[in-house]
């Protein structure tokens, strides 16, 4: 039994086929950021940090003659979403029940998906990860206040901005929510979809994906080609368990992993 | 004709395991050689001679890393306890364990499966 101590859970295999299945289908339409960005490992729970490649100022040693300089390396952090599930719902399962109550479970999926996205596109300064939007070096383009209208052009223009700085596509982009249902409820002077537009200029430019990802805030374009930002992840998405009493299986989703921008060139941040 | 690399008959096995069965098989294959010529090598008094199976050796090396590879991309829970063991310092027995736990449940139920994990990994390039 590893960390996760899913052996101590008063939950049948089959349970927790179900638990399983049911997270991995709440989490990955909601994990935007993975979705544009390179996935590096799993390396385990026990990986701990990234290397950067980088040291410290030189400074004296201990001993004359002897100069010291410190790697540097970048934490891996470790988030966890708590749930609970019923056990008379467990027992429902186990006897064939389709409509299982995973309430609690969609609600911590939701919660651990909007944490990475965040991470990865706001960064988490506590933790030393500069998210997408921060890094990049490009202005930012606002959206602006004229609606959804004018989203094609500006995402058009950040592809424009990125490969002026030669980087090349194919190009990916990430809406927030409120944004991605913006362009979906909206159309053109004429008719034309916004989102047949955009889906358009993407396909144009190497066909990148566009991905909705909760937690960003506004829009951001980066490209896909690969090695410009860096997931690394220690533990992947996991379930684990923590304590039961006669009512409720109180369990976790949880992971762990380090983010790098390694080119600012390569993504503009539309906000807001 | 006999083909060793199969423990169950061939005809009931999918392509995808033939396919690992063929490079387990030249994984062993390349294994043994590596071996040979490091016996050969260290008998063999002309310097000429050893250089040849020196460089021989040299591909079988790399042949092994190929064929090993190929495998852990197909098999993740491989790969991953691999991870804990391979190209670190340090006790291996100690890495061997921490990575079986870290990969396993021993208590002889799956709980799943998966020893936890979602196996969600990367979701590069998928869009709406």
């Amino acid at each position: 039994m590893n960390h996760l101590l899913r052996g101590h859970a008063p939950i049948t295999d089959e349970a927790w086929k179900q638990i399983d299945e049911e997270a991995s289908d709440s989490l990955v339409p909601r994990l935007g950021g993975r979705k544009l960005v390179d996935f590096d490992g799993p390396y385990g729970w026990g990986h701990s940090a990234t290397d950067l490649g980088r040291v410290s100022e030189t400074t004296e040693g201990p001993a004359d003659g002897v100069k010291m300089r410190a790697r540097r390396v970048l934490p891996v952090i470790e988030l966890r979403s708590p749930f609970t599930v019923s056990r008379s719902e467990l027992e429902a399962l186990d006897r064939g029940a389709v409509d299982t109550d995973f309430d609690s479970l969609n609600d911590a999926a939701r919660r651990m998906a909007v944490a990475e996205n965040a991470a990865i596109f706001h960064g988490l300064a506590d933790a030393g990860i500069e998210g997408i939007a921060g890094a990049s070096s490009h202005d930012p383009i606002p959206l602006g206040d004229n609606g959804f209208q004018d989203y094609p052009e500006h995402i058009a223009k950040a592809i424009e901005v990125i490969l002026s700085s030669g980087v090349e596509g194919p190009y990916g982009v990430a809406l927030s929510p409120e944004c991605y249902t913006g362009v979906v409820e909206s159309a053109e002077k004429g008719g034309y979809p916004l989102l047949s537009h955009i889906r358009k200029i993407l396909q144009e430019s190497g066909n990148g994906p566009m991905v909705w990802a909760p937690g960003l805030d506004g829009v951001v374009v980066a490209s896909m080609r690969g090695g410009d930002f860096l997931f690394e992840s220690g533990q992947d998405l996991s379930i684990g368990y923590d304590s039961h009493d006669a009512e409720l299986v109180n369990l976790y989703i949880e992971e762990s992993f380090t983010f790098r921008v390694a080119t600012p060139e390569a993504a503009v941040a539309l906000p807001k | 004709m006999e083909f060793d690399q199969y423990h169950e008959p061939p005809e009931e096995l999918s392509p995808e395991l033939r396919t690992k069965a063929r490079l387990f098989a030249s994984l062993a294959e390349e294994a043994e050689a590596i071996n040979w010529y490091e016996q050969r090598l260290s008998v063999e008094p002309d310097a000429e001679a050893r250089a040849i199976m020196a460089n021989a050796q040299h591909e079988e090396f790399k042949h092994f890393a190929m064929d090993l590879e190929f495998l852990f991309r197909r098999m993740p829970v491989w790969r991953e306890l691999a991870q804990g063991v391979l190209f670190k310092d340090g006790d291996i027995v100690e890495h061997g364990e921490a990575a079986e736990a870290g990969t396993d449940d021993d208590d002889g139920s799956d709980q799943g499966g998966s020893g936890g994990s979602l196996g969600i990994g990367s979701l590069k390039g998928a869009g709406l």
